[in-house]
């Protein structure tokens, strides 16, 4: 089946087939950035934006894509490199795999709450894994680069 | 992981119905976070998303849930939150992470029934009926003592009464599936405690809600404690991976307390 989507900014048509899912569908595309991680739809590693809202490529048909807008961090280059700014400040990367997703999810999240505090921080962040930092440096960096001062 | 071999997005109900009812491998669709970790081999799959079912609407004294609509809607509809103390955005809220709701649908966790719903304990606390192409409208509580079938849920109503609830889950860890879930409302000067993940199925303990409803005001402290004892009595619980059955009794008797003291808090 053919569906048309708009991938950071730019409208493609593609055939999938029923039982594809974006994360494959997506990485076929070349955007590499769009991780496969658990595989169970807990890690966060695939996360991309279906119409500007976080969204587990990994639990996504590709065919329910058809006439939306899907956001990887290829389209989002810039912002995402000022944020990593913040990430290398703190130490907050490791291995670096799971960086994608949860860059997008801080970017997500940026949008979408006011005035967060460190815990609505924690709390929007619970589906993004990490095996190696043990979350301290990102948080770290989360609160510099929002300016959130409250707990 | 399952197999899909095709789709179908009808324009209405009553082609997605007659579709669904097909074949016996046909089956609806819903976010398929869950399904696609069986093997399932789906002839056709129905996919609701063209029939506009992803909508809550507040109509004064009842809220509508479409069927399509993700968790995290839920959680952050103002009404849900308005009403009963937020209890349904509370108990969706700690289910995996904000990107795992945004796919996840409400028609898929009711009409699946799945032991592990924190959603299903929550609405259970609830006056909640759900609507069904085939099956008509009947109480959440009907609905889950009917075996499934070849049905479509297309919405959920929770008739808005006044009182107050409170959600209580244990997890092994966040993020994780929860070990136990229980709610707890008093609504209308009516109990209801729902216990879940027992880890089958939330089920309401009838008889402990009607000793709290019936007990000595001035003695709340003990009436609570017998209460406790008789949900844990009159509620099963069974072993899995995440805890055994002697685990989930003695935690389910500091959930049901402590929800509860919150409501009674609440008052």
């Amino acid at each position: 089946m053919q569906i048309t989507v708009i991938i950071n900014h730019r409208q493609v048509t593609l055939d999938v087939q029923p039982n594809d899912f974006l994360v494959d569908t997506l990485r076929q595309q070349g955007l590499y950035s769009v991780r496969r991680g658990c595989d169970t739809s807990c890690c966060g590693l695939c996360t991309i934006w279906l119409n500007g809202k976080p969204t587990l490529s990994c639990a996504t048909l590709s065919f329910r894509a058809h006439g939306k807008h899907i956001t990887t961090i290829e389209g989002l280059r810039h912002e995402a490199e000022g944020f990593a700014h913040f990430m290398a400040a703190e130490g907050a990367e490791q291995c670096g795999y799971c960086s994608p997703g949860f860059i997008l999810t801080v970017l997500a999240m940026k949008r979408e709450l006011v005035n967060p505090t460190e815990a609505d921080i924690i709390h929007y962040l619970t589906g993004n894994m990490c095996r190696c930092t043990g979350y301290q440096g990102q948080l770290r960096a989360i609160k510099k680069y929002l300016g959130v001062t409250a707990v | 992981m399952f197999t899909l071999l095709n789709v179908a997005q009808p324009d209405t109900l009553e082609a997605a119905y007659n579709i669904l009812k097909e074949k016996r491998s046909n089956a609806v669709l819903g976010g398929c976070a869950y399904l696609r970790l069986g093997s399932q081999t789906i002839h056709t799959g129905v996919d609701l998303s063209k029939l506009g079912l992803r909508y809550s609407k507040d109509y004064g004294s009842y809220i509508e849930i479409g069927a399509m609509t993700s968790l995290r809607d839920v959680e952050t509809n103002a009404a849900l939150n308005n009403y009963a103390d937020g209890l349904l955005p509370k108990a969706v809220a700690n289910i995996i992470g904000v990107q795992f709701r945004n796919v996840v649908t409400v028609g898929a966790s009711v009409f699946m029934r799945y032991g592990f719903s924190d959603f299903l304990t929550a609405l259970l606390a609830l006056d909640t009926e759900v609507e069904l192409i085939k099956g008509g409208r009947m109480t959440l509580a009907a609905f889950l003592d009917t075996p499934r079938s070849k049905d479509i849920l297309t919405k959920i109503i929770i008739n808005k009464t006044k009182g107050h609830a409170a959600y209580q889950a244990l997890r092994n860890s966040a993020s994780d599936y929860p070990l136990l879930t229980v709610a707890a409302s008093q609504l209308d000067g009516e109990w209801k405690i729902a216990v879940g993940a027992r880890p089958i199925r939330a089920r309401l303990a009838v008889q402990a809600a009607a000793q709290l409803r019936d007990g000595d005001n001035d003695r709340t402290a003990e009436v609570m404690e017998q209460a406790v004892q008789t949900a844990v009595g009159e509620l099963s619980f069974g072993d899995n991976r995440r805890a055994s059955a002697a685990y989930r009794q003695a935690v389910a008797q500091t959930l049901i307390k402590r929800a509860i003291a919150e409501v009674v808090a609440c008052k």
